[in-house]
């Protein structure tokens, strides 16, 4: 009886101790270099691996951090961290950092359901991508929506829906940190990221239409027809190639209201806060 | 209203469910040849599982998946006529239902339905219930032809049992031994006049059932002819090199669950590799598991863990068995 | 029993359809306006060589060519040029079109408008290959490439052989059916031309088994001619594919990547080889096409000789008119076509046929989960797993794995959406992997 316990124990020793060698010699062998810095910074990003700040990931983010000297440093942002976290790798590093203003998406488009009516039906898979190259949209307008969502898919942080009534994607900017996903999706680039004013107020122009006034409004009612009448309130607001544009940073509080207003067609979107 | 939609722009009326009939067609000489051989209890055994199958089916997609109902597919039926098929004619109802319950819940639901189970559900029942149950399982009424109800309910023992336990020639036959003489004759088991499975025993009636999928063009020939063709090189071997009569090779070919398997269960879309080159694979794989389960092990019968083993290997299989590519040199 | 070539890998047999085989080629007519599109081919789009208000004659270079990949085009009309701007094409989308009003019907004068077939070819190769370029030929089977570029062989390679392609492997469509059958001297005549202009002696027309008619003028003909061989090819989609075609009469295949000059071989569509014909022995640039109009949401499915630029509501009236149950009008057979959003689009060089299909034809029923048949796999022609290619882009494949899928060898023929059981758009699937493999 005892020597089966002894015996039993000599195996299982016995194995635990090959084994213990082996898983010992195949970490050395394996083992990967990583930086201190690169872990230090890894450890203050949030890990949303959104890729937002235009890295493969947080790890990535971390070692071209590590790497950057102050200039490039300038060039780096979590999106999704913010200034909060970029003073703590600033910090690591022992860099400066100055504080960037709070941006978040908005879709550059208002052409609903019911601006914008179906002309056609889409019968095939529910992707934008697909009914961006067989056709110019179920709308007609050839830069607008294509209302099938891929945006919203590919949105790591529910900050995307689908509106039921308007067809279009609702951006909410409260939980939106401008990582740029639905950018790089959209086939139509119909995403921007746009700086908030002080207040978290934002302006802008909602086409990307660039058609003929006329020919625009055909498939949409809130089309911008390039009518100049923004470029009267502000000269800093440009008409090229029948679109307007009104530039990142114009003070949206004190020119907003007016030229959301004034806009014949509705393509200015004027929100006052959209933090809030 | 115009539609857009993308190309092509014309399709096969051949979709999941007509294939799933033709399967369901093909399958129904094999129960006809059931009921002549073993009556009333084989319809029975049939109705419950195919039943049991359909109402678990049905209760996992309203009630737990909460998914369109995938019942109108027919693939339930198939599965529980598979099930029926392994299971003899004595088999009670209620065990039945735990085999339709181990074979649609957990084989095939809780992998997300049609088309994402790794192993064939009717052969997870069946396993199931083969180890719970052993001796329900290993119960074989002897087949009387044309007669609704067995008049004596007798039981015996299977082709395969009787080749497992064989006396040697010329040797004196022992009580749990059985001699050549007692082997049915090659035309009962082709016909089906053996003991064993309901569904099993004939293989005319499966060939049938074949020979219409292969017309139907439901599958392609290879799984089964290579799975055939293994089973009957490997015992051929076997038996020429042994000369051990337990190796008679037409003997394994046309009696136990070989027919079976190689027809319908091995070329299970879901479960079998996707390419002709990995079924290829796979069907030399299942025959070469399935005589050595006959011929080495304790069971005398091997097709269906022989399946399930290389069911798990598919994944494996569909990964390194890729077709030529146009253009490519090989 | 003659032997019938057939490409070995995949292929699926599709209804044939072919409504029209036996309606001889009408004349469409002129409408009142034409639109031609300055680029209807790959490559850049031709400049602009004529004004707003210029008068221009049926063949008069409406624009040239922008570059080595590149074609002219031409008017197809005789009338006043109305405007030059930006127009909604077929699919919604828009595109430089010069817009024209007809009026009368007056050519230029240098071309010979007489039905006799020209059987002597006095021009050098040089000369051909010029005249070619000038009358703005491109690929008509579908693909627009130049054809001057493919008919002169590039330095360091030697062509072989030359397959003229009469393989309609689309169903409905029967436009090159038809040409082989009322221009089959033409045809072999253009044959020629293009192998006086690759200095070869073979040429190999392939045509499939389903059409008689055409094979029987083809054979009787060729044989008057020494040179040019008839091959039938078994009714197979996608037979006319230039990979699977070049497989189904040499019996080589073409690797990724390779052209088909490389293994010597040079496959012209009998379109752009009458055209060729036109073109170089009778001085007429290309502005006319043959197309069919068919399906069963027109009256009178029929096939047209069309000017470039004619209206598509223009033919679909002419034809039986636009009723309210036709659910989608295709660009193009089946198979490959686009389905489109404006029928006041014009017809190009390309557009090879418009079919109006109704409701009842496409209860495409919801896709439902792969049921790992395999069957995708075992039609692809190219060899390709597009279960595989599918997986791969619902969860975000890196292009690497596409690549390793040879994803980016698909020949877009739709084999493996029409076979699917459950009903999955794998092409859809495959378009958006070459799409991501194309990014990187």
């Amino acid at each position: 009886m005892t020597n089966l316990i002894l015996l039993n124990i000599m195996i299982l020793g016995g194995t635990a101790l090959v084994a213990s060698f082996v898983l010992y010699f195949v970490s050395k062998k394996f083992m990967v270099e990583t930086d201190e810095t690169t872990v230090k910074i890894v450890d203050v990003l949030p890990q949303a691996n959104c890729g937002g700040c235009g890295k493969a990931g947080c790890a990535d983010f971390a070692s071209a951090c590590a790497k950057a000297d102050a200039d490039t440093f300038a060039n780096y942002y979590c999106p999704v961290g913010g200034h909060a976290v970029m003073q703590k790798i600033a910090e690591i590093k022992g860099f400066e950092t100055t504080e960037k203003a709070p941006t978040t998406a908005v879709l550059l488009c208002r052409g609903s359901c019911q601006n914008a009516p179906a002309k056609v039906v889409y019968d095939a898979v529910s992707s934008c991508r697909v009914a961006n190259r067989i056709s110019s949209g179920q709308s007609g307008c050839p830069d607008g929506c294509l209302r099938l969502g891929d945006c919203i898919k590919s949105c790591k942080f529910g900050a995307l829906s689908l509106n039921e009534e308007t067809g279009l994607p609702e951006i909410d900017s409260r939980k939106c940190v401008s990582c740029g996903a639905c950018v790089k999706v959209c086939p139509r680039g119909l995403f921007e990221i746009r700086p908030l004013s002080v207040n978290g107020g934002i302006v802008y122009v909602a086409c990307r239409n660039k058609q003929k006034g006329a020919t625009a409004r055909k498939n949409c009612k809130a089309a911008c027809i390039a009518c100049m009448k923004c470029n009267k309130i502000n000269e800093q607001i440009k008409i090229d190639n029948n679109l307007s544009y009104i530039p990142a940073d114009i003070d949206a509080e004190k020119y907003g209201a007016e030229l959301a207003q004034n806009c014949p067609t509705g393509a200015i979107v004027y929100k006052e806060n959209v933090r809030g | 209203m115009l539609k857009i939609s993308t190309n092509p722009h014309i399709q096969t009326r051949r979709n999941t469910k007509s294939i799933m009939l033709d399967v369901v067609i093909a399958l129904i000489p094999a129960a006809l040849f059931a009921i002549i051989f073993f009556g009333l209890e084989a319809l029975r055994v049939i109705v419950v599982s195919v039943l049991g199958c359909v109402l678990f089916e049905f209760l996992a997609c309203r009630y737990w998946l909460k998914v369109k109902n995938s019942i109108n597919d027919f693939s339930a039926v198939i599965t529980g006529l598979l099930l029926a098929y392994n299971l003899p004619s004595s088999m009670p109802s209620w065990m039945i239902l735990v085999g339709c319950f181990m074979a649609i819940i957990v084989a095939k639901m809780c992998f997300g339905g049609l088309g994402k189970n790794i192993f064939n559900p009717a052969l997870v029942g069946r396993v199931f219930l083969f180890i719970s149950f052993p001796v329900q399982m290993t119960v074989w009424p002897t087949p009387h032809f044309l007669q609704l109800v067995s008049p004596d309910g007798q039981t015996g023992a299977t082709t395969l049992r009787m080749l497992k336990s064989i006396a040697p020639e010329g040797e004196l036959v022992a009580a749990d031994r059985y001699s050549i003489n007692e082997l049915p004759s090659y035309f009962d088991m082709f016909i089906g006049n053996i003991g064993g499975c309901i569904g099993e025993i004939s293989a005319f009636a499966l060939l049938l059932g074949l020979g219409y999928m292969l017309w139907r063009k439901v599958i392609s020939w290879h799984i089964p002819l290579y799975y055939i063709a293994t089973v009957a090189a490997l015992t051929s071997i076997l038996y020429y090199a042994t000369g051990d009569i337990k190796y008679l090779p037409l003997a394994h070919v046309l009696s136990g669950g070989l027919m079976l398997g190689a027809i319908f269960m091995a070329t299970d879309y879901t479960t079998s590799p996707m390419t002709i080159k990995g079924q290829i694979i796979f069907a030399i794989g299942c025959g070469a598991l399935t005589v050595i389960i006959r011929s080495f092990s304790a069971y005398p019968e091997g097709v269906s863990f022989a399946i399930l083993i290389m069911n798990a290997l598919v994944p494996l299989i569909d990964k390194f068995a890729v077709q030529r590519y146009y253009g490519e040199k090989r | 029993m003659v032997k019938k070539f057939s490409f070995s890998m995949g292929g699926i047999h599709p209804d044939k359809c072919k409504l029209t085989s036996n309606c001889p080629i009408e004349d469409a007519g002129l409408p009142d306006v034409v639109c031609i599109p300055v680029k209807q081919h790959i490559g850049s789009p031709a400049k602009i060589m004529v004004n707003k208000g210029d008068k221009v004659k049926v063949g008069t270079l409406l624009a040239d060519a922008d570059g080595i990949v590149s074609s002219d085009v031409h008017s197809s009309v005789s009338g006043e040029v109305l405007k030059i701007e930006d127009v909604a094409g077929s699919t919604g989308y828009e595109e430089k079109m010069i817009t024209i009003k007809v009026e009368g019907d007056e050519w230029e004068s240098s071309i010979d408008r007489t039905s006799k077939v020209i059987k002597e070819i006095n021009f050098t190769p040089e000369e051909i290959i010029e005249k070619i370029r000038q009358a703005g030929i491109v690929g008509m089977g579908g693909a627009g490439y130049p054809t001057p570029i493919k008919t002169s062989v590039p330095e360091g390679k030697k062509a072989n052989i030359l397959i003229v392609n009469g393989i309609e492997c689309e169903p409905f469509l029967t436009a090159d059916d038809r040409l082989m059958v009322e221009h089959a001297e033409e045809i072999i005549m253009g044959a020629r031309v293009i192998n006086r202009a690759l200095g070869i002696q073979n040429a190999i027309i392939a045509v499939d088994e389903n059409k008689p008619h055409a094979i029987e003028i083809l054979t009787r003909l060729s044989k008057l001619y020494i040179g040019v061989n008839i091959k039938v090819c078994k009714t197979k989609y996608p037979q006319g594919g230039e990979k699977q075609l070049i497989k189904a009469i040499t019996g080589q295949e073409l690797p990724s990547g390779k052209l088909p000059i490389d293994i010597g071989c040079i496959v012209q569509n009998v379109g752009t080889v009458f055209a060729v014909y036109e073109a170089v022995l009778k001085n007429k640039p290309l502005f006319e096409r043959i197309l069919t109009i068919s399906g069963d949401g027109i009256a009178h499915p029929c096939n047209y000789r069309v000017r470039v630029g004619t209206p598509i509501s223009y033919l679909i009236d002419k034809a039986g008119g636009l009723t309210d149950d036709v659910a989608k009008i295709i660009l193009g057979g089946p198979m490959m076509g686009n389905a489109i959003v404006n029928t006041s689009a014009p017809t190009t060089k390309l557009t090879s046929g418009i079919l109006l299909f109704r409701e009842e034809k496409f209860i495409k029923e919801e896709a439902s989960s792969c049921i790992r048949c395999g069957k995708c796999a075992t039609v692809c022609p190219a060899g390709l797993r597009p279960f595989a290619i599918k997986e791969a882009v619902v969860y975000n494949g890196t292009s690497d794995e596409l690549r390793k899928l040879h994803a980016g060898d698909c020949i877009e023929c739709g084999c493996c959406a029409y076979t699917c059981p459950a009903n999955i758009p794998l092409l859809d699937y495959c378009k958006i992997a070459k799409q991501e493999i194309r990014k990187k």
